[in-house]
């Protein structure tokens, strides 16, 4: 996004006409989804794979099936970046770009489907082949840069890889046939880490260890639900998603409300630029996640689940399918579970469509609700009101593993690693400037310095702590500790070494909020369009003394009257650099001499009229008459 | 009052309609009592084209559409100790800006002038060219409010202000005794 | 929203007023009831509460809130007419300003035009520092009696709960996401609507904005006569107090 124009620069001019017999296959798409409105972002996904675009008459036709009016479908349909109502590609390429994919080669990688493929970022081949495009980081920075074929995800791509995998898409291979020629014989499993390294650095005892089946579950039917409140709140446990609310309070409040019907929800929809943890969770524990769920269920007296799968890890899709089908198979979900009459429970994966405000709790709900992802107005909380009214518990999927070690080993076993306040293990995603990019499950309570030296980051100039949203900070900050007091974090820790450009690196993060704000409220949706352009003022050598002022004035009114997380943390990378790296903003300001604003560049504005005029200013060039 | 050395003011059309300057006007008999505190330097009203001396308010209607708005900016914020954006177009760009709205293609200017000079559905020129006389100042890429070029002390809002709040500002300018304005003067038409 | 009146009520205090309200009311409902005017746009007498435009953030429990969404709490003392809150506020309505494109001057909302009076109550006067974004979406003046530019339109959402909920029409309907997020209509255009100048969300008073334009009724009422000409934007809720 340049700027806060309306006109989206959309080059697609190309009319989506769906054949007249498509009425039907799209009814009969509506109808495998129960007509149910709330199923939308299911209908629309699948209506958008099958037609690369969601025209006028599938929304027509959508809305007919659904019950809803054709502007509340088109509203979901627009909200989400991976639907569209202009025709898409029947391959369709994005290239990630978070920061550090540009840092690690990106703009080569660009050029490169660019030149082979014959279409610019942004576009559609006229054949309809291919589309081109960005999209904001899907959790592979550990292995950038990276990209999504479809459902496929390649990753470390080199211009070499690149121009191999776009030519081999352009003599008609498909994007599976870019991992193994024998894909169609490959478990999920395989599939998966084919595409995606794990990337597992160092294994701690509670997640990434060995970990005994069912263990967690088979202690939990015995005990009440009280019981197991109290051992989820003994333990010391805080969500790992990020804002780390206790969760055995939040079980609580949700099995205290009176309902006719609670829900649990898994949040896998890790979208904080840097985070990758939960990726590897969902690859190599997914019994475990489930196993969680479960015990919150049976804690809860939930009968239904959701596991929320953002739609960049689509790719974990099958893997996680056949992961619930297993534990159908054995009695572990569907009705009398574990032959215990009356614990019924089962889950539904949701996939989103690229939208990172679908992480925060409330815009997770409305989206499983089929609704544009936007955050719901507190109160009621989720706990009180969420899913269709009801109460619901939504927990990262980080959080619900360590649910189900905590029932298995113990309240006291969890409680007593890490530090006081800030209990157990943590994954930790790192990536960035260092030697060894991955995963690592570490107790709370290490300092960066650290961190650093494990991960081989030693010469790191900033780091940031918990992604954008989070903190940036120096070396003379790097004594501090990763714990929920100090240096809180939802896993992400992104080394940045001394060549890095920190204003590059602050308006990329500000691009991101901008791009992935709802749009809901004034502060974030318009607040951030103009912090990001305040900040592009600072690039460009446009800025007064004065605009390191009207930054934190700014960033104070967006963080105070925002409606939800995002806009209360949006300003951070501009805050915490602001704090932590005065100088790299004064060293750029240039002050106003006599009252006049050198910031007005008078030789680019009258330039258009130069050329046009074909002739020089009698005021402004020394010489006009050439 | 009228015992205080005098203050010297200065004003400017740039790109406006003058009809701010109309509104000073607007101020009726009170002007009589103005002028008894002040002297007007350069302005359209005195028809002094320079500055003869240093001035303590400078009044500015109309943004900035072309490079002599931008030479007459700076000349006034040399030469003046406070500066006054005096009505919408002066504070926000106004109806000229309308054109910044509109520019939004690859080359904005050039289409503007056609759609005004010879493509515009009500236009009657005859010569089918774009006015290019030597003497004509080149335009800017778009209309400028006259804050981005210069700093601005005070704005006096409104299309026109009233005579009421520019007599106001003005003498509890001078008097020293501006705390901004009355609510229920403000207006933005 | 509010509760049924026979319940006992509760107090609590806005900028030291004691102000009583009943369970499941908000802070705004309270307020109004009892003649203390918080500052919004979005937020419209018989329209649900939606909590967007956040010009009503006050400060209740030490938190920054919108008070036309948050339930009233027994005891609590909330801020309103504070230099903090209203330069907060003059902060969102001047982003509205600058998001779209309000050329008061020749606007046919003008003194009518709920954000500029909040404009004139919140004394946003000074030098502007926040940049103008300058959209450019077409016109749709295909209906007979109604056209509409989004170019005003300041997303308060009022003509979309108006529409469902009062007329039950759902004409409206907000598409996009973040800066591009914006008021659209249930079809191709006005016209493909079965929108009338009759309906609520077409009236003059759900509108806070030129966005929606009644055609051939432009600049009837003289200046002088027009809403906000004569009493600043909430004298009539503060009058109550009096």
């Amino acid at each position: 996004m340049e700027n806060g124009r309306s006109s989206s620069g959309k080059k697609d001019t190309s009319v989506c006409e769906i054949p007249s017999v498509a009425a039907g296959e799209i009814a009969a798409i509506c109808k495998t989804h129960g007509n149910d409105k709330h199923r939308m972002l299911d209908i629309l996904r699948d209506v958008q794979d099958r037609y690369r675009c969601i025209s006028p008459s599938a929304l027509n036709r959508i809305a007919e099936a659904t019950g809803l009016t054709r502007i509340e479908v088109e509203g979901v349909a627009s909200f989400y970046s991976f639907l569209s109502l202009t025709p898409r590609g029947r391959i369709s390429i994005r290239l990630c770009d978070d920061i550090v994919d540009r840092y690690t080669g990106l703009e080569a990688v660009t050029s490169v489907f660019e030149e082979v493929l014959g279409i610019r970022v942004g576009e559609t081949s006229p054949d309809g082949a291919f589309s081109l495009e960005y999209t904001p980081c899907i959790g592979m920075c550990d292995q950038a840069p990276a990209a999504m074929i479809n459902d496929v995800v390649l990753t470390k791509l080199t211009v070499e890889t690149a121009r191999h995998f776009a030519k081999t898409l352009k003599s008609g291979q498909s994007p599976e046939d870019l991992i193994s020629d024998r894909f169609a014989s490959l478990t999920p499993h395989e599939r998966a880490t084919r595409m995606v390294d794990n990337n597992v650095r160092h294994a701690g005892d509670v997640l990434l260890g060995p970990v005994p089946e069912e263990a967690g579950l088979n202690h939990a039917i015995g005990m009440t639900p009280t019981q197991i409140f109290t051992a989820i709140e003994e333990s010391g446990l805080r969500g790992c998603g990020g804002a780390g609310f206790t969760t055995g309070r939040k079980w609580r409040f949700a099995a205290s409300e009176r309902a006719e019907q609670r829900f649990v929800i898994c949040n896998a929809d890790e979208g904080e630029p840097g985070t990758f943890k939960d990726r590897v969770l969902l690859t190599e524990r997914p019994q475990l996640i489930i196993e969680g769920m479960t015990i919150a269920a049976r804690a809860i007296g939930a009968s239904e689940g959701i596991l929320y799968l953002r739609g960049e890890y689509v790719y974990l899709r099958e893997l996680l399918e056949q992961a619930l089908e297993e534990r159908r198979r054995r009695g572990l979900l569907g009705e009398n579970i574990l032959g215990i009459r009356g614990f019924n429970f089962d889950v539904r994966l949701q996939l989103g469509a690229g939208a990172y405000i679908c992480g925060e709790e409330g815009a997770l709900i409305s989206s499983c609700e089929g609704l544009p992802g936007e955050p719901k107005t507190r109160p009621p909380f989720p706990v009180n009101r969420g899913y269709l009214g009801f109460p619901t518990v939504v927990n990262n999927v980080e959080t619900f593993c360590h649910a189900a070690r905590i029932l298995d080993r113990g309240a006291r076993w969890f409680r007593d690693i890490g530090t006081e306040g800030s209990h157990g293990t943590k994954l930790f995603s790192i990536c960035g400037d260092c030697l060894n990019p991955g995963i690592y499950e570490l107790p709370y309570g290490h300092t960066v310095w650290e961190i650093l030296e494990r991960v081989g980051g030693e010469d790191a100039a900033a780091v940031q702590v918990g992604g954008p949203s989070g903190t940036m900070i120096a070396r003379d900050s790097f004594h501090r500790k990763l714990t929920f007091d100090d240096l809180a974090t939802g896993g992400a820790i992104i080394v940045f070494n001394g060549k890095r450009n920190i204003l590059e690196i602050v308006e990329y993060y500000m691009s991101f909020f901008v791009h992935e704000s709802c749009g809901y409220c004034t502060p974030c949706r318009v607040g951030n369009v103009f912090l990001q352009k305040a900040i592009r003022k600072f690039r460009k050598g446009l800025a007064n003394p004065e605009d390191i002022e009207y930054l934190k004035d700014l960033s104070g009114t967006i963080i105070e009257t925002s409606r939800c997380g995002l806009g209360m943390t949006s300003p951070n990378p501009v805050l915490t650099t602001l704090q932590n790296f005065p100088l790299v903003y004064a060293a750029v300001t240039k002050p106003n001499k006599d009252g006049i604003r050198d910031t007005f560049n008078i030789q680019s504005a009258i330039d258009g009229a130069r050329k046009i005029a074909k002739r020089r200013s009698y005021i402004f060039d020394r010489d006009f008459t050439q | 009052m009228s015992e205080l050395p005098k203050a010297r003011i200065a004003t400017a059309s740039l790109a406006g309609c003058f009809g701010c300057h109309m509104a000073i006007l607007d101020i009726d008999e009170r002007l009589i009592e103005l002028m008894k505190l002040v002297d007007v330097d350069r302005s359209p009203l005195t028809d002094k084209k320079r500055f003869t001396q240093r001035c303590d308010i400078g009044i500015i209607e109309g943004g900035c559409c072309n490079e002599e708005n931008v030479h007459v900016l700076h000349d006034f914020r040399r030469n003046c100790d406070v500066l006054i954006a005096l009505g919408q177009c002066a504070i926000m760009g106004g109806l000229p800006a309308m054109r910044n709205a509109i520019m939004h293609s690859d080359a904005p200017l050039r289409e503007c002038l056609d759609e005004a000079y010879i493509t515009g559905r009500y236009i009657r020129n005859t010569t089918h060219n774009v006015p290019n006389d030597p003497a004509l100042p080149l335009l800017l890429d778009e209309v400028y409010p006259c804050s981005q070029v210069v700093e601005i002390d005070y704005q006096i809002p409104g299309c026109a202000p009233g005579g009421d709040i520019i007599f106001d500002t003005l003498s509890r300018l001078l008097t020293g005794k501006f705390q901004g304005f009355e609510r229920e003067m403000i207006r933005f038409d | 929203m509010s509760g049924t009146k026979k319940e006992t009520g509760f107090s609590f205090t806005i900028d030291g007023v004691e102000v009583t309200a009943y369970a499941g009311q908000t802070i705004m409902e309270a307020a109004d009831e009892a003649g203390v005017y918080i500052p919004r746009l979005c937020d419209h007498q018989g329209l649900r509460h939606q909590g967007s435009c956040r010009v009503c953030t006050v400060k209740a429990g030490g938190r920054s809130v919108a008070a036309c969404t948050q339930p009233a709490a027994p005891g609590q003392a909330v801020e309103n007419e504070t230099k903090h809150l209203n330069k907060m506020r003059r902060d969102l309505v001047e982003m509205l300003f600058h998001e779209g494109n309000h050329l008061c001057p020749i606007c046919e909302a003008s003194g009518n035009c709920e954000l500029q009076a909040m404009a004139y109550r919140l004394d946003m006067t000074e030098t502007t520092r926040f940049p103008y974004l300058e959209p450019c979406r077409a016109l749709d003046a295909s209906h007979p009696d109604i056209a509409l530019d989004t170019n005003r339109c300041i997303s308060c959402g009022r003509c979309i709960r108006a529409s469902q909920d009062v007329d039950g029409k759902g004409i409206f309907g907000y598409v996009g996401r973040g800066i591009h997020r914006r008021v659209a209509v249930n079809g191709e255009n006005l016209a493909d609507t079965d929108a009338e100048v009759s309906d609520h969300a077409i009236s003059r008073e759900v509108c806070p904005v030129g966005c929606i334009i009644r055609k051939r009724v432009g600049f009837v009422t003289p200046i002088g006569e027009r809403e906000f000409d004569n009493g600043l934007i909430g004298h009539e809720i503060e009058e109550k107090r009096k």
